[in-house]
């Protein structure tokens, strides 16, 4: 187990060798196993935060003179892995992409976005993968074998989502720590390459 | 639904000290540690963030909003704030050499399951 968990310190607060931070983002539609792939791979019990927003409704809302504002509250579940000098922050990125200014702020300075994709669901992921796209983060994208989902070739994956064919596609079982650090490796060896870099 | 103001909104808008975006920019991912400065005018919620990174290593600004339980963008605000008065800073460089991050994170992912 890493240094960095002290079972003393209910706040796990990092060790002085720690001075710089990386976050990744673990994105992906509701249920696609986000804070599971986040759980598995932190050496702290995964947190959570909640930010009060106002959605200003725009467009056909307002158009039809609805009330534009409404109330509601975005929750992130987030973990951290230790590394030397290094902490990787894994933040899961809210399920609903239409808050767009919450995803604006977790992407900046991020290295790039692990998509978690559900076989079962595979449309819902259009607009998490468009959401990463728009902010020009690099990714991978790891389909989260749950037991009961259809079992597609890769091939039929990639074309069903449209990847370019330099995108990384993995499986993976969130349950699994070995497997969700798997995924992340492939991230980050993608990133690690010249044509993974960010545009 | 209840009519009128947004109770959650405005708490969160008078923790920050009616501000709206931080004094510097500062990420959730953003590593702060206590950098020995004292000021006797601190806000509650202020008070509490020195508690919490009082004298045992850094947190990120996440983890100041998950455990003190404040909103992101509050924590943000607030950590900023304290950073401009010299109560916190960001983790200072060792003498260790300098590693190539992305190589010090696969390098570590690799190692977890090997």
């Amino acid at each position: 187990m890493d240094s960095a968990t002290s079972s003393s310190d209910p706040h796990s607060r990092l060790p002085a060798t720690v001075i710089r931070s990386v976050k990744i983002l673990v994105a992906g539609h509701f249920g696609a196993g986000k804070t599971t792939l986040v759980g598995s791979v932190s050496e702290i019990p995964p947190l959570r935060t909640e930010e009060p927003i106002t959605r200003v409704s725009i467009g056909v809302d307002d158009l039809a003179g609805l009330p534009a504002k409404k109330a509601t509250t975005v929750a992130m579940d987030f973990g951290r892995r230790t590394f030397g000098s290094t902490a990787l922050y894994l933040f899961g990125t809210p399920g609903q992409e239409r808050f767009a200014p919450v995803w604006d702020d977790l992407s900046r300075g991020a290295l790039g976005a692990l998509v978690l994709v559900d076989t079962r669901r595979l449309d819902a992921s259009f607009g998490i993968l468009s959401a990463v796209e728009a902010r020009g983060l690099p990714y991978a994208v790891a389909v989260n074998e749950f037991d009961d989902a259809p079992h597609h070739p890769p091939p039929e994956i990639r074309e069903a989502l449209d990847l370019a064919p330099a995108t990384p596609l993995i499986r993976c079982d969130a349950r699994d720590m070995p497997s969700s650090v798997h995924a992340l490796i492939t991230l980050v060896a993608h990133l690690s390459q010249p044509s993974g870099a960010p545009q | 639904m209840t009519a009128g103001r947004d109770t959650g909104l405005v708490r969160a808008y008078v923790k920050a000290g009616g501000r709206l975006s931080a004094s510097r920019w500062i990420d959730l991912a953003s590593l702060v540690v206590a950098a020995g400065g004292h000021h006797p005018n601190l806000g509650p919620e202020q008070r509490q963030i020195m508690a919490l990174l009082g004298t045992r290593g850094a947190l990120s600004v996440a983890e100041v909003a998950a455990h003190l339980e404040l909103p992101p963008s509050v924590a943000k605000i607030l950590t900023a704030d304290l950073m401009d008065l010299g109560c916190l800073a960001a983790p200072a460089p060792h003498n260790a050499p300098a590693t190539d991050v992305l190589e010090e994170v696969l390098r570590g992912l690799r190692n977890l399951i090997v």
